[in-house]
């Protein structure tokens, strides 16, 4: 593991290199926009990236209340088993669904969610997740961060204004301050019991996600409408330059969660042994 | 186009400053780590 994450730091590097070149130079120059236009390139992949770490950090706190008890883990597994089968008929079944969502993205999901909720399961022991969940909320913040500081460049030039209180610019704010609490909650609370809120704190906190996400099929709102899987329309070139931009900062939020992982994992280690010498110090004394 | 710069740079700003945190927390740890190492007993 040790060699790869060298070779995985290189491939994210000159994947991130090549996506700027085509976000710069190889897309085209949108006709009312202009040039302003590419700031989507960075904005959207960093808001989904932030969604999913969001949802990560979801699945890492509800694992973390359930798995210490076998009924609670079994209901759980159900419950994510129904979700994928039950978005899958929604998808396909019962028609007609809202406005501009297409099938294949509802079943898409459904079924993403129910298979990352099994990995995560499979790969992390019940205290791992713990720190998964911190690691994928820090990491949810920094891209949420940068969807928020580039909205208002892009807003800017566009609507003539920098900000205003509309539902989705105002939920991803609320969505940001909400995981800002989850870590200095994380940071700064001493209880045992820290773990446990935060794991609560983080599952209310993601129920802002899909509001968030859906605000501008259900609200009459400024933000543009989604021009992917929601009936909208782009140029397949403008597609494929999004989608390796956002590759490539998958990849960089995967590279950054690996090493804050690893991180957090001999932070606790060492905290345990601080610990561990704090129980043994009065006895060294005598 | 200054508005687009301005958004790719901040963006590189952010992912940098959040990088260069992690260096200072791994740092530190390593002190703590070293300094662990240092104490009888629990340095094997």
């Amino acid at each position: 593991m040790k060699r790869a994450f060298p070779i995985f730091a290189m491939l994210t590097a000159v994947l991130l290199s090549y996506a700027l070149y085509e976000a710069l130079e190889v897309a085209p120059t949108e006709q009312t926009m202009g040039n302003v236009q590419r700031i989507f390139y960075y904005h959207v992949p960093s808001a989904w990236t932030a969604f999913l770490l969001f949802f990560i950090n979801f699945v890492c706190s509800v694992q973390y209340l359930v798995r210490p008890n076998q009924v609670a883990d079994k209901v759980a597994n159900w419950v994510t088993i129904a979700i994928g089968i039950a978005a899958c008929i929604a998808a396909f079944v019962i028609r007609p669904l809202p406005a501009n969502i297409e099938p294949s993205s509802v079943a898409t999901t459904g079924l993403a969610m129910t298979g990352l909720y099994f990995l995560i399961k499979k790969y992390f022991s019940p205290e791992n997740t713990d720190a998964l969940a911190v690691v994928s909320a820090e990491v949810g913040v920094v891209f949420c961060t940068v969807v928020l500081v580039t909205g208002p460049l892009w807003a800017r030039p566009v609507w003539g204004i920098w900000w205003t209180w509309d539902v989705r610019l105002t939920s991803t704010l609320v969505l940001w301050l909400i995981y800002i609490s989850y870590l200095m909650l994380r940071r700064f609370s001493t209880s045992s019991q820290t773990p446990v809120l935060a794991a609560a704190l983080a599952i209310f906190g993601a129920l802002d996600v899909p509001l968030v996400y859906f605000s501008i099929w259900i609200f009459r709102t400024q933000h543009p409408q989604p021009v992917i899987g929601g009936g909208g329309s782009i140029d397949s070139r403008m597609l494929q330059v999004l989608l390796i931009n956002w590759v490539a900062f998958l990849c960089f939020a995967g590279l950054i969660c690996w090493s804050r992982y690893r991180l957090e994992i001999l932070q606790r280690e060492v905290e345990e042994t601080q610990a561990l010498e704090a129980l043994l110090e009065p006895r060294s004394s005598r | 186009m200054n508005f687009l710069y301005a958004a790719y740079t901040a963006t590189w700003i952010i992912h940098i400053a959040y990088l260069s945190i992690l260096v200072q927390r791994y740092r530190h740890l390593q002190r703590e780590i070293e300094d662990l190492k240092k104490k009888p007993g629990l340095g094997a």
